[in-house]
């Protein structure tokens, strides 16, 4: 039996005057599903989400969100999922359980019922002693919970994460990692964007990579990653090597093209096999080229991104600007 | 007793729908207008909580009933009245308008403020009435008018006005002008959705607010005024709201002007508050 798609979209288009943040982008994510959506900043990931989320007008193309059309029928579409952006959308003069009653009480539950939802809420959410602390007491990481809470009240089926990690600690990063997996382990399907490529292999069994609004790639992470090899050599040459000839030594010891990384004298090497390091290091000795440092990583988002488009995840101020327009 | 590990029953919370189809099933395709109703009084409950924490809020419903009404009586009694006592039945009701008119103003900005906040993301993902987040705090507000309103009634009769209408009277020239605010907040609330910044909605609001309240009769006898003045005044709603307000006040008379304003401010809201519903959409 075919199930239809928690998210079908075709064609996705949205333009922001002659900037085309969305640039006809097709996507099908199955049920029960952990979706990711990687790309840097301003790629246009937001701006899809929320044309998803019914918060955007869709320019062209279509989508539908269990089969119910996103520009035709939003309402409906409403009622089917839950977003937490980047930004906590929650009341910040409220406290957290009138936060949570309020949002119950918005969507239908009676009072009664939305106070239970809200005390069982903020115990799922280890938020139980500072249910009436207001949110200006509250920090990143709590705040980013109750946002994710009040996206639970109704327990939509479908519920979108964007950037839920971003600015956050590692110790808050693991826990809301732990918290999206017990999500999906309840039966939800989740859409993930990122810029975090550890993140989208850890949460997402499907990622689609995202730049200037297209699609550059989709698969299992383990796919997207042996595109770009398993490991990086990361090297820094010592003041005064000679760069090209460490280019050189690089292509024939690791049959790869080394990547120019933004501090002075450092070189990124893709590797398929992080044995290969070595023959890299033995070639840099025999040819007499000094080394700052040497460390051995595994694959960074700007490398995949080179791997898949040609290009760095590009310069930051101009992208930055444009996830503000996007906004 | 059985030790099974079925989950408790939920109290009131929705189940998760083991098939998300049953949950498209259950979906429905538009708000009711009790829903509509119910969220309008959340939204208005929520404003009302934010009122009580900043009470900064309330300096203008507060400080300018105060200060105006007593400020006003000694500058222009004399002048206008020839002397305090008997300009009062004249200005009060005046001031009841431009006190109610300028609170109804601050709806506007205050919303303007408000939606920039994150958690309009929210109200707009949410399937929710698009009228509530906009005629919640309104709703709200009624609270504010009523204070104002009350204040100035209440200083006036400080400083020695008698109003003629009696507890009564007051009472409706309270109503009406509680109800006009209301209706012509929908202008600014309007501006509020169009708008794109706070003190842009501050600026356009007191370029039609000045106008409308000094070129009126709410502070000087219109015969005063040059003919082609005389003109404008007449047919400023403001005027018909003082006048509906003297009657009342001063006489208990619920005279033709009262069903002038009832109308200009039904008038209002008609055009008003849709056009605050479109604008409020087309921001999505």
């Amino acid at each position: 039996m075919t199930q239809i798609a928690a998210i079908e979209a075709a064609g996705l288009v949205k333009a922001f005057g002659r900037l085309r943040a969305v640039d006809g982008i097709d996507l099908r994510v199955r049920q029960g599903e952990i979706f990711g959506v990687l790309g840097p900043n301003g790629a246009g990931k937001t701006t899809m989400l929320r044309m998803l989320a019914t918060l955007l007008p869709v320019d062209a193309g279509q989508a539908r969100v269990l089969g119910v059309d996103v520009a035709r029928e939003p309402h409906r579409v409403r009622q089917l999922l839950g977003i937490t952006g980047q930004y906590a959308s929650v009341d910040e003069d409220l406290t957290a359980t009138e936060n949570l009653w309020m949002f119950g009480r918005l969507q239908g539950l009676r009072s009664r019922d939305a106070r239970a939802s809200a005390k069982r809420l903020l115990e799922q959410f280890g938020l139980a002693d500072a249910g009436g602390k207001r949110l200006k007491e509250f920090s990143g990481g709590m705040r980013r919970r109750l946002d994710l809470a009040v996206s639970l009240i109704t327990r939509p089926p479908l519920i979108f994460l964007d950037e839920p990690t971003t600015g956050l600690d590692p110790r808050t990063r693991g826990q809301m990692w732990d918290t999206i997996r017990g999500l999906a382990a309840d039966g939800c399907t989740i859409l993930l964007t990122t810029q975090y490529l550890d993140e989208a292999d850890q949460l997402a069994g499907r990622i689609a990579v995202i730049d200037h609004g297209r699609k550059v790639a989709e698969g299992t992470p383990d796919e997207l990653k042996a595109s770009v090899g398993n490991s990086t050599l990361q090297l820094r040459l010592a003041p005064g090597a000679d760069a090209e000839l460490a280019r050189e030594i690089v292509r024939r010891a690791a049959g790869a093209e080394p990547v120019l990384s933004p501090e002075r004298g450092g070189l990124n090497v893709p590797l398929q096999d992080a044995g290969r390091a070595a023959d890299v290091l033995i070639g840099f000795r025999e040819a007499g080229v000094p080394i700052a440092s040497v460390s051995v990583d595994r694959p960074t988002l700007d490398e995949v991104f080179l791997a898949l488009t040609g290009h760095g995840t590009g310069s930051e101020t101009e992208d930055a600007e444009l996830e503000v327009a996007a906004g | 007793m059985s030790t099974t590990t079925v989950a408790p029953p939920s109290a009131g919370i929705p189940p998760r729908w083991a098939d998300p189809a049953a949950a498209v099933a259950a979906t429905r395709p538009r708000v009711s207008v009790f829903e509509t109703a119910g969220q309008t009084l959340v939204m208005a409950w929520r404003a009302l909580k934010k009122m009580r924490r900043n009470p900064e809020q309330f300096f203008d419903v507060t400080i300018q009933p105060l200060l105006f009404t007593a400020m006003f009586a000694y500058i222009f009694g004399g002048a206008i009245s020839g002397n305090v006592r008997g300009y009062l039945p004249l200005m009060i009701p005046g001031i009841v308008a431009q006190t109610v008119l300028t609170t109804c103003m601050s709806t506007g900005v205050q919303l303007r403020e408000d939606m920039e906040k994150g958690v309009f993301d929210r109200f707009k993902s949410l399937p929710m009435a698009r009228i509530a987040p906009l005629a919640g705090p309104m709703v709200a507000d009624l609270v504010r008018y009523l204070i104002a309103a009350g204040l100035t009634f209440a200083t006036g009769a400080a400083i020695g006005y008698r109003p003629g209408g009696g507890a009564f009277g007051v009472l409706g020239a309270m109503v009406l002008s509680v109800f006009t605010g209301w209706a012509l907040a929908w202008i600014f609330t309007w501006f509020g959705t169009i708008a794109s910044n706070a003190r842009m909605v501050q600026g356009l609001s007191m370029m039609i607010l000045f106008p409308l309240t000094f070129l009126s009769n709410a502070f000087v006898p219109v015969s005063t005024l040059p003919g082609w003045l005389q003109a404008f005044v007449r047919v400023n709603p403001v005027s018909h709201l003082v006048s509906a307000t003297r009657d009342l006040a001063n006489h208990a008379v619920i005279s033709s002007e009262v069903g002038w304003t009832v109308l200009a401010c039904l008038a209002v809201i008609a055009i008003f508050a849709p056009l605050s519903v479109w604008g409020y959409k087309r921001q999505l």
